[in-house]
């Protein structure tokens, strides 16, 4: 193949909304649409692909990467569907043993989700000590004694920092029960944390067959559709990785939406240190965008109850949206919405709910040459009152996250960008981008491939430390697709570690490159 | 997650410790951590288990100690940092009880906590479930301090006996040394040579000894405190009445300095005032906690007096190491015991103790 192929289709699956586009080589929005997400996902990402492909035309031939951000992990934990059995596999003991694994897991999802756990000798002190010896017996007879387990995961203490050990289990494993074996290792996962760390792995290891449909259904969509197209899953921190890279890791897919939503408006206005909002139906999601990237939230989340500590982005989310139901006789604002009910419920689709939509209708905003019916006084005064109210709410999102800053611009996205004024104080300039009401869309598609590891140092050391973490997170970064030329260090954290003999660091280094590039599309010169 | 009765009256202090008052505890130790005293998120965890399988604690005052009561402080000594990844061991404190009652020479019968700040404000509770301890309402600092020597039956002239360590692996260490200050220094060489964590037994007291040598009703005190933030729509604010503290400002962090020296995480944070406080700027000075607080080269707060920085949202108290460019916070500050303003106090853990060349100004609340 000779033509160069250098479109791309990003698809977003939210909770109300499938959205894709498709960019061209610098860029460009070529096509983009919003469709009702199905319960079968596969619905929705079917009938929103096929549309972009319908508005291009003859070009979908030139469509090499399809790129998906999507909820669907996250909803699984939550509402507990399509999890596996998880057995998980501590090292470390007798450390540790006062907090035996996943023990503050809620119990209807260790009903459905848990085939047993175990503490066993391994895992490391902070200098490498060994604790105990690696009990390969344990092992093998805690996994042969269980009922049915679908996957394995194993956590050991201080395994981010020395990590064969856990290497050398899952080869274990799979030498035992063959090298389709199912295995999970907490290193991949997250950082020192051991509690959410373990939290993770196990989670992950549980939506094993969840990411395997969703994988299989971007699959069958792009072969159904005749495209000859590498596919990719955004992850929690702006960056891609591969389908096999998504389908082995799908805990970490679980914050994309809303880093799509950053990187995407980042794209769009072309700044890269701004606060970003997206305002839906529901709520108003707020981030900060550092250097291109979303800013990492540093406190432990909560996913469907559990306690993790992956890296996830720093957001804030308001219950202000199109859809928020307003009070007509006090002007109360909120929380409820009417959500995806809008066009059917709000005043100016001729429902009879009052809504945030009304009011900044009723404030001067033009929403599809459409006209508010006759209101009461009453009526006015309270949506006035209840905007002014979302304005203040607004506007202390952007303060809370400005970090002091004034002059850092606001790009607002999303399809309620309307209720967003253009002199919001404590913002700098108003961003308000073409396509922005589909940004999660193209943040999919902009994507980077990115990959993070930890090390531990002797704080004399700590260049050596950053060295190797850096080569570890490029390999890992390029193993998630990045373009091995192009690929680089993002970001680099050091936490000083007291109480141990000789001062010592813990690093940890981001890369993120651009994706290799593909088919008969030249690499850029370098 | 287990939360605080809402109509649980105040000011009252408790009889026993159930699993429903470890959340409370959690966050009111947090408080009382002054931003060290390690992450009291795991130690809720366990010490929820202990109790909801051994039942509640039974909380004693010193008064109502007996002759032959014999009483230990158990405490978590060590680096965070490797503390939440390195955890203890069910087996520690058996060894740490056996090794104390050998000491002893006496069957132990209660617990204390060494410091009511932060983990080891939250752990004790649960080792007494476990071991069928009672506890001691008290503990050895009203607080969270960075050193062994900083301590309430120090600042009184009780001699600390002998000292029990034991580490994850299973080594157990009985020192009968000079005075704290040796004692510190040997547990610091035995904490590092057990990968930077130990669980340790120290200072036996009876009820004659422990009479004016503690900080007594803490633990019904962080009780309380928590109970204040978790169930008040404006924790900050709650949390400040609870404890007659000031909040000297509210505003955002905009630097934090830190670096490790003589295994302590030193430096400084700071922290820029919002609203009604913009324009204002405080420094507050770091050794695992918060020393002493600064504003246009005057000292607002020192050691002894408490210091925490608060989420200005959720009143949460964010450690030492939590701290990072860009949190939204509130510093709170109140007065220390007055056991801590005597001489010998100031000595052991005036801002002197802590390497600052400044007078002792008692803090007395004053709004800002």
């Amino acid at each position: 193949m000779n033509e160069p192929r250098p479109l791309s289709i990003g698809v977003d699956v939210g909770g109300t909304n499938t959205d894709a586009v498709v960019l061209d080589e610098l860029g460009a929005v070529l096509a983009s649409t919003k469709q009702p997400t199905t319960p079968d996902v596969t619905g929705g990402i079917r009938a929103s692909i096929a549309e972009v492909l319908a508005q291009i035309g003859e070009r979908r031939h030139r469509v090499s990467r399809v790129m998906l951000g999507t909820t669907h992990a996250t909803n699984a934990i939550v509402s507990r569907r399509e999890l596996g059995r998880v057995a998980m596999v501590r090292l470390g003991a007798p450390a540790a043993t006062e907090y035996p694994p996943l023990s503050g897991w809620p119990a209807d999802l260790t009903a459905t989700a848990l085939a047993g756990t175990s503490m066993l000798g391994g895992g490391h002190m902070v200098d490498g000590t060994p604790i105990a010896p690696l009990d390969r017996d344990g092992i093998l007879r805690f996994l042969d004694g269980l009922d049915r387990f679908d996957a394995v995961a194993v956590a050991g203490i201080f395994s981010p920092s020395f990590p064969e050990q856990e290497l050398e289990v899952a080869a274990l494993i799979r030498s035992h029960f063959g090298p389709d074996a199912q295995v999970f290792l907490s290193q991949d996962i997250g950082p020192i944390g051991l509690l959410e760390r373990e939290n993770a792995t196990a989670l992950n290891a549980a939506l094993y067959g969840v990411a395997r449909s969703v994988t299989r259904a971007l699959l069958t969509v792009v072969e159904e559709e005749g495209l000859d197209a590498t596919t990719y899953f955004a992850q929690n921190d702006g960056t891609l990785m591969s389908l096999d890279y998504a389908a082995q890791y799908p805990v970490l897919t679980i914050g994309s939406g809303p880093a799509n939503s950053i990187r995407g408006a980042a794209y769009l206005s072309g700044v890269d240190d701004a606060i970003v909002v997206d305002v839906g139906g529901t709520t108003s999601d707020l981030g900060v965008l550092v250097n291109g990237f979303p800013r990492e939230s540093t406190l432990p989340r909560e996913i469907g109850g559990v306690r993790t500590n992956f890296r996830m982005p720093d957001i804030l989310s308001l219950a202000v949206g199109g859809g928020t139901v307003v009070d007509p006789a006090t002007g109360r604002l909120g929380p409820e919405s009417v959500g995806y009910r809008i066009e059917s419920d709000a005043l100016l689709f001729g429902g009879s709910i009052a809504t945030l939509t009304d009011a900044a209708i009723l404030a001067g905003a033009s929403l599809g040459g459409r006209s508010l019916p006759n209101l009461t006084g009453g009526t006015r005064s309270a949506l006035r009152s209840a905007l002014g109210r979302a304005h203040e709410r607004l506007e202390e999102a952007v303060e809370r996250l400005s970090l002091g800053r004034l002059d850092l611009p606001l790009v607002v996205v999303g399809g309620g960008a309307f209720l967003v004024p253009d002199d919001l104080p404590g913002a700098g300039t108003v961003v308000r981008p073409h396509h922005g009401d589909v940004a999660n869309a193209v943040g999919a598609a902009i994507s980077l491939a990115g990959g993070r590891a930890d090390q531990m140092s002797d704080v004399e050391d700590r260049e050596a430390a950053i060295e190797a973490a850096s080569t570890a997170a490029i390999a890992k970064a390029i193993q998630a697709g990045a373009d091995p030329l192009q690929v680089a260090v993002v970001d680099v954290l050091e936490t000083p570690v007291s109480y141990t003999t000789r001062p010592t660091v813990k690093v940890s280094v981001k890369a993120a490159g651009p994706l290799a590039h593909l088919g008969a599309f030249a690499p850029a010169a370098t | 997650m287990v939360h605080a009765s809402p109509d649980a009256p105040t000011r009252e202090r408790l009889t026993s410790v159930s699993a429903a008052d470890i959340a409370p505890l959690a966050a009111g130790c947090a408080v009382f951590g002054t931003g060290g005293g390690g992450a009291v998120y795991t130690s809720q965890l366990s010490t929820e288990q202990a109790l909801e399988a051994a039942g509640p604690v039974s909380l004693v005052t010193v008064d109502e100690l007996d002759a032959d009561d014999a009483v230990i402080m158990m405490s978590g000594i060590g680096a965070p940092t490797v503390g939440i990844e390195m955890l203890s061991s069910t087996s520690q404190i058996d060894a740490l009880l056996a090794g104390a009652e050998a000491a002893a020479g006496r069957p132990i019968t209660t617990l204390m906590a060494a410091e009511i700040g932060g983990s080891n404000g939250v752990s004790p509770v649960g080792w007494a479930a476990r071991l069928g301890l009672k506890l001691l309402d008290a503990d050895g600092m009203g607080r969270a301090f960075p050193e062994a020597t900083m301590i309430a039956m120090n600042v009184a002239g009780v001699p600390c006996d002998f000292a029990v360590m034991a580490d994850v692996v299973g080594n157990v260490v009985t020192m009968r040394t000079v005075d704290l200050a040796w004692l510190e220094r040997h547990a610091r060489a035995v904490t590092v040579a057990s990968g930077g964590l130990c669980l340790g037994a120290h200072y036996p007291l009876t009820a004659a000894t422990a009479k004016g040598a503690v900080i007594e009703g803490t633990v019904s005190a962080a009780i309380r405190v928590g109970r204040a933030l978790l169930s008040s729509p404006d924790p900050v604010r709650a949390v400040a009445e609870e404890l007659a503290a000031a909040v000297l400002v509210s505003g955002k962090v905009i630097d934090v300095a830190r670096r490790t020296e003589g295994g302590f995480v030193r430096g400084s944070v700071t922290i820029a005032g919002v609203g009604a406080d913009r324009g204002r700027l405080q420094r507050i000075e770091l050794q695992n906690e918060n020393l002493i607080v600064l504003e246009d080269g005057e000292v607002l707060a020192t050691v002894p007096d408490l210091v925490t920085i608060v989420d200005s949202e959720t009143g949460h108290a964010i450690s030492t190491e939590m701290l990072r460019f860009g949190q939204r916070v509130s510093v709170l500050a109140w007065a220390c015991d007055p056991l801590w303003r005597t001489e010998r106090g100031l000595e052991l853990a005036g801002p002197g103790a802590f390497g600052y060349d400044l007078p002792y100004v008692p803090f007395e609340g004053a709004q800002r």
